[in-house]
């Protein structure tokens, strides 16, 4: 089995094999980083960001950088030539002779598939609008491993903006092709899980889904709790925005009633659904999740570029 | 009682819900074509009480996916010498590409002007549904 010049525009594009060949490297780097430290050398990764990104976007740079590789890219739609009118297909044809790998966030739904469909090297998901960020998938399923042991057999609740959050989308779907696992959906009625989301994990998967308002009435029973911001972005009404920023706030207080081992997960960036004072509590992970997404974000390169075969 | 002349050879789209032979004759293009085309509304049928009927002389050729949409109970009756040598059930098409857009205005499809995206059935109890090959957000068809 060989990742190398695959794309990943969605998480259901690699088998769960092939996902667990991508934990296995990352376990491996994390392990000896030292050992990796060259292995893109010569290779370009070139960053497509069409809308603003920083976390994502230096993690994809941090990732490279950290095997040996270099990086080249935009970080704003206004400075490249989409400004001038040039289609996706035309800037991936392109880029596709300047580097080896490429990833693309963009504002559009849909839009890494369709440079995929142009590129001539592995196109990467970076995040597309409201609908998936796979890798973002990976670094939350790397450290689910990693501290919760098993990806399966866990109550998993996700609580914010479901409806626009595509780190949620993402995750959910990939989190149901894992058995045993149950959802709990906490979210305000306006930012619900879409409706063809609960349809794959309902008549695909056929897992237990439970949808409430209330994240204190479910707190006790979740493994693992996936905080999420409501993205002002995402809304085309500013007074929605300010109606529902607020909703879920975790604090100290709604944590006493959480297991002692429940994982607090958030992809980040936090704006104050998560109290800073639960940044001290064991369970809250958020910052290690993300230190998580290099190294995911590494094993994926690696077995794309196909500089790395895992055994 | 209206008398049609049968066709020799051709086709005959039966058991059409009474009120949609117009709109199928319409999405068909059947009255751009230069071969005899009937379309006869309100015909009396011991099933539905009523039905319409199209018949379509010299041409077996017509586009099943839009047919399969508008009116997936419809039949269709291959006719030689006369005669029914085949008759097939329309079927409401698994995949759909270049009949409708996307309605999710976030969609790539609906910026890059270029892309004709496919569209999967995803459900058909009630209201037909097809998923959008980009962004997966389900669009129910109408015409």
């Amino acid at each position: 089995m060989s990742l190398k010049g695959k794309h990943l525009i969605d998480p259901g594009d690699f088998s769960l094999t092939e996902l667990n060949s991508i934990f296995q490297l990352a376990e491996k780097i994390i392990e000896n980083r030292e050992e990796f430290s060259e292995i893109c050398k010569g290779k370009i990764l070139a960053t497509l960001f069409y809308e603003p990104s920083t976390r994502t976007r230096l993690s994809f740079e941090a990732a490279m950088l950290r095997m040996g590789g270099k990086v080249l890219g935009f970080s704003d739609a206004n400075v490249s030539s989409t400004a001038k009118g040039e289609s996706i297909a035309d800037t991936i044809r392109v880029i596709s002779s300047y580097s080896d790998i490429a990833v693309i966030r963009h504002p559009k739904e849909g839009a890494p598939k369709l440079a995929s469909k142009y590129s001539a090297i592995p196109v990467i998901n970076g995040g597309d609008g409201g609908h998936q960020h796979p890798t973002q998938t990976l670094t939350d399923l790397l450290t689910i491993k990693k501290l919760k042991g098993s990806i399966s057999g866990n109550r998993v609740a996700f609580c914010g903006d479901l409806k626009f959050g595509r780190t949620v989308h993402s995750l959910i779907k990939t989190l149901s092709r894992y058995p045993e696992n149950k959802f709990v959906l906490i979210s305000p009625n306006e930012l619900r899980l879409p409706e063809h989301i609960k349809h794959i994990l309902k008549s695909d998967a056929n897992v237990e889904v439970v949808e409430t308002e209330d994240l204190e009435l479910v707190i006790d029973s979740i493994d693992i709790l996936y905080m999420t911001r409501i993205q002002k972005e995402r809304f085309f009404n500013e007074a929605d925005y300010v109606r529902l920023k607020d909703s879920y706030i975790l604090d100290k207080n709604k944590l006493k009633a959480a297991k002692k081992d429940m994982l607090i997960m958030h992809p980040l960036p936090r704006v104050n659904e998560i109290d800073y004072d639960v940044d001290d509590d064991d369970r809250a992970v958020y910052f290690r999740q993300a230190e998580y997404g290099v190294y995911a974000r590494m094993a994926l390169m690696a077995l794309l570029l196909g500089v790395y075969e895992n055994a | 009682m209206l008398k049609v002349e049968s066709i020799h050879h051709g086709i005959v789209i039966d058991h059409i819900t009474q009120g949609k032979g117009k709109k199928i004759f319409d999405r068909l293009n059947l009255g751009e074509v230069d071969y005899p085309v009937v379309l006869l509304r309100n015909v009396p049928s011991s099933k539905y009480g009523k039905k319409d009927i199209i018949k379509i002389e010299n041409c077996i050729d017509i586009d099943m996916t839009i047919l399969g949409l508008i009116e997936p109970n419809a039949t269709i009756n291959i006719i030689e010498g006369e005669r029914i040598i085949r008759k097939m059930k329309v079927e409401i098409p698994e995949e759909v590409q270049g009949l409708f857009k996307c309605k999710n205005p976030r969609c790539i499809s609906n910026t890059e002007a270029y892309i004709n995206p496919v569209f999967k059935l995803a459900k058909s109890n009630g209201t037909v549904e097809y998923i959008c090959e980009y962004c997966e957000e389900l669009t129910s068809y109408s015409l």
